[in-house]
């Protein structure tokens, strides 16, 4: 920074109002509200398409879509949660919290986190337009081949498949820029005396997951953009015709895909243990055996792509190899969740909103770990796959283990970004509501996808019918009862009661050294940790 | 307090409620073949061990949630300084229990199902290809007695059921006009492939499952050793019909079977002769095979589903010429687009015989109201010589 500013220190504050501020902004805060905010919307967006979906599953029959649109329904669901959803809510928290937790007065690279948030908007408009231009007679609507593009499914689908893909590229981009921008910020800007070994644990889960986007990105990239050649320019990546193959763009895909999931959790397995010490008035446990973890998990997650389409066939030492790997993600899993649980084990326990959240995410995401340990099973899984056991087990891994850690997290820091405390009424009966919901929507899933229901049919046999009804039912309170969460964020950040500066009896760390709400630009004077 | 009692009493009388009438199935069903006997004993100890771990860990949780809460007054105990040989020894616990489950309790059982699942060539006794289209399943019979026997397996359930007109049948979505049949006892190996995009051949109760790729052969097999009616469905998103191509196996004793076969040579026989028919006799059977295979997309009343599905009313392919003045067909001709398709439209050659195409042609030209002049109806042995 230049001398003057150091001078005019407090006319440093003053910035634009208005939309321009939120244009032109490179505040890290703004940044990052503006990433929770379109989270936020995004996430009723893609929820409210899935409720369409489970409105049409509620009986057998079609009553109110047909095929097709189902099927671009359960697509552009799946893209909006993972890449608009869930992705930016982490990201949005590493913007706000990453600088305040390591002592630093911002992102290193704030032009190009500004970048990085104002792609995302035109990406969501590229994957929602589809829908509308349907509506007016062009193209045949949004892509219909699932979020994984399968050739040659995706080769033979409408102009949705194209919007599809370079919604993709630009999120994809916004990714890759957040990342960079995430590992320079904790490698440079740590507060004196802060090693790398005394770095909160989010920053170590964020760190991993930026390693991960950087590796994993740029393949899907390649993937579609193979795809978007096949599909105009004559190539032949994925056509046996032309010396091809349809399944090299699952190994492809799968090779991003797989990581991803682990891109959307660490995150979270960042943060938790934060919330379960902090309403557990004690440190941590196991602060190294979970940082190994951590990174053993984020190595594993590019050596397994290959289960997620064992049937697609292999050979035999594939199989094996693919099995094994995948069961050994279990191991250093075993480890975080007893850290976990073993940070609980005598502590001062309270139950605020965000540790009922943290509490019932190891429960219901341990559901989802189970699960996914049965599917490596190569033999197994030849019933599993594609079923709506699958469908189950990944909405445990990713709205329990993914959107409820995230809750858990808008709860824990909601006072500190606002200065206001929640509604801790209305935040605990969004907690029983949303787990309680989540199992009557999920766990008939499991059932019907044993018994033999294929997941992306917009109808079913008899047999699945009372299942699916209750599943629907589970899913509109689900949906429902995020209003009440909508409504809370809301009056929250208009006001209410004052947070101090600590918000919780048991926190600890520099985010809690600072104001609520912190100062427009924080740690002007570097913190020393001792 | 209240309330929630109430809505507890009510959840519990309306689960009740459903549980009277409802053949609820909690598990796989019932397996049919070693595979599917495998998959289910591998199946069902898995569950009890993830069962057994999750509420030992849960129970654990349970009792510290309670137990060590502030309110009761807990004072939190720090965990002593850990010093590094503890740590190491009570994390390493979790991951020893994980180590020994993952590839030892469950990884060697695990092993050899893989290694049955993959061996479709010991001692299999016939061999059947399947090959998937949009969205109807292909059988043909590659050896042995039934050598040649070939057919396309077709929903058969109504659109009226489908859209709630009608009352829907008790195997509803689940029932084909030709199911496979097999012998009961014998290894069948499988040869799959797709004409168009992926799909993948399902029944749960054979537990085989292999994706259906174009332009590849991808193989697994079945030994049913139970004679009876199995059910299953496509089970890879393969486009707006994906939930319409369901899978049908009568399995049956030897001696049905060899009678079978040999009523199905016959049929095939008669069907593949091809002689000159009237343009009434075609009509006729062209509405049969045109509601079968191509309602689907272009509609029972030809209006198709613009902008992917063009209208064939007032078509000019469907009313334009066929034959040139050299008596063979012309590219983008109403026989060269059914005969080999273009784009999202399949190839037909393959899937239906001469009389068929020729019928299917004929009713497209003079019902579904057109009435083409130029070559009004087409005969088989038009559409044989073409094929030649």
């Amino acid at each position: 920074m230049s001398t003057t500013t150091v001078a005019h220190h407090e006319e440093h504050s003053d910035h634009p109002t208005g939309i321009i501020r939120w244009l032109t902004t490179t505040n890290h805060k703004d940044i990052g509200t503006m990433y929770l905010t379109f989270s936020l919307i995004m996430f009723l967006v893609g929820g409210s398409m899935i409720l369409g979906i489970r409105a049409e599953l509620f009986k057998p029959g079609l009553q109110l879509m047909n095929p097709d649109f189902f099927n671009q329904l359960i697509g552009v669901h799946a893209l909006i949660m993972i890449f608009a959803a869930l992705m930016p809510a982490a990201t949005g928290f590493a913007n706000w919290m990453i600088p305040l937790q390591i002592g630093a007065p911002d992102m290193a690279l704030p032009r190009l986190n500004n970048w990085g948030f104002w792609l995302l908007p035109p990406s969501a408009i590229l994957l929602t337009l589809p829908f509308t231009l349907a509506l007016f007679g062009i193209g045949d609507g949004a892509l219909a081949t699932g979020w994984t593009f399968y050739p040659p499914l995706s080769v033979q689908g409408g102009i949705g498949v194209d919007f599809a893909i370079f919604a993709v590229h630009l999120l994809g981009i916004s990714s890759v820029m957040g990342s960079i921008n995430i590992i320079v910020t904790l490698f440079n800007m740590r507060a004196p005396g802060m090693t790398l070994m005394k770095m909160p644990m989010f920053a170590w889960g964020w760190l991993i997951t930026a390693f991960l986007l950087v590796a994993t990105i740029p393949v899907l990239a390649g993937a579609v953009t193979m795809l978007l050649t096949d599909r105009h320019f004559g190539t032949h990546f994925f056509d046996a015709a032309g010396g091809g193959d349809p399944i090299m763009f699952q190994h492809l895909f799968w090779f991003f895909g797989h990581p991803e999931v682990y891109i959307l959790l660490l995150p979270v397995w960042g943060f938790i243990p934060q919330i379960l010490q902090t309403f557990s008035r004690k440190p941590m446990y196991g602060y190294k055996a979970q940082v190994y973890s951590l990174w053993a998990i984020g190595a594993l997650a590019v050596v397994v792509w290959a289960h997620h389409f064992f049937t697609a066939g292999m050979p035999v030492p594939a199989l094996l190899y693919f099995m094994y790997s995948t069961m050994a993600i279990s191991l250093p899993l075993a480890v975080l969740f007893f850290c976990w649980i073993k940070t609980m084990w005598k502590g001062s326990m309270t139950f605020e909103t965000p540790m009922l959240f943290a509490v019932g995410w190891i429960i219901l995401f341990g559901i989802g770990g189970l699960t996914g340990l049965v599917l490596a099973d190569v033999a197994a899984d030849a019933q599993y796959h594609n079923s709506y056991f699958v469908v189950a087990h990944f909405h445990y891994t990713l709205f329990a283990g993914g959107i409820m850690g995230i809750m858990a997290g808008v709860y824990y820091w909601l006072p500190k970004m606002t200065g206001h405390m929640y509604n801790e009424k209305l935040g605990k009966l969004h907690f029983w509501l949303t787990a309680i919901s989540f199992n009557v929507t999920f766990i008939p899933q499991f059932f019907v996808g044993l018994a033999g229901m294929p997941r992306r049919i917009p109808d079913y046999a008899l047999q699945f019918a009372e299942f699916n009804m209750i599943s629907t039912i589970g899913a509109f309170i689900l949906g429902l009862s995020q209003l009440l969460f909508v409504y809370n964020i809301i009056s929250c950040a208009r006001g209410g009661q004052k947070a101090t500066d600590k918000v919780w009896e048991g926190a600890e760390g520099l985010e809690w050294t600072l104001p609520s709400p912190p100062p427009y630009h924080s740690f002007n004077e570097q913190p020393v940790i001792k | 307090m209240q309330v929630f009692k109430k809505i507890g009493v009510g959840l519990a009388a309306l689960l009740a409620s459903l549980n009277v009438y409802a053949d609820y199935s909690w598990n796989f069903p019932e397996p049919v073949t070693p595979m599917a006997l495998d998959t289910l004993h591998v199946h069902n100890k898995f569950m009890i061990i993830t069962a057994i771990i999750f509420f030992a860990v849960l129970a654990i949780m349970i009792y510290s949630i309670f137990a060590h809460r502030k309110s009761k007054g807990y004072k939190a105990v720090a965990d002593k300084a850990p010093s590094t040989a503890v740590e190491i020894f009570w994390t390493l616990i979790p991951f020893a229990i994980l180590l020994l489950i993952d590839f030892v309790i469950m990884g060697i059982p695990a092993y050899h199902s893989v290694v049955m699942m993959e061996d479709t060539r010991d001692q299999s006794n016939m061999v059947i290809k399947i090959t998937g289209s949009q969205w109807r399943w292909q059988y043909e019979y590659l050896d042995g007695d039934a050598k040649g026997i070939k057919f396309v397996s077709n929903l058969v359930t109504t659109d009226d059921q489908l859209h709630n007109k009608a009352e829907k049948g008790e195997h509803y979505l689940l029932e084909v006009d030709n199911p496979l049949v097999l012998p009961v006892g014998e290894k069948v190996r499988i040869l799959m492939t797709a004409s168009d995009v992926l799909h993948n051949w399902w029944v749960p109760q054979f537990g085989s499952s292999r994706v259906a790729v174009p332009g590849f052969i991808r193989e697994t097999w079945v030994q049913v050793e139970k004679a009876g009616t199995y059910r299953g469905q496509c089970k890879e998103l393969c486009g707006k019909g994906h939930g319409y191509m369901p899978v049908v196996v009568n399995a049956v004793p030897m001696e049905e079977y060899k009678v079978w076969v040999a009523k199905k040579q016959e049929e095939q026989k008669a069907a593949s002769e091809v002689k000159e028919m009237t343009k009434e006799d075609l009509v006729a059977q062209g509405k049969t095979v045109y509601e079968k295979n191509c309602a689907v997309c272009h509609q029972v009343t030809g209006a198709g589903l613009p902008p992917a599905f063009p209208a064939l009313t007032g078509s000019k392919i469907a009313t334009g010429p066929i034959f040139g003045a050299d008596g063979k067909y012309l590219k983008d001709s109403h026989l060269d687009r059914l005969l080999n398709g273009k784009g999202v439209m399949p190839a037909w050659k393959a899937t239906l015989n001469d009389t068929e195409i020729a019928a299917v042609i004929t009713y497209e030209r003079q019902a579904l109201g057109n009435a083409a002049t130029v070559d009004p109806i087409v005969q088989p042995t038009q559409v044989k010589a073409a094929r030649e």
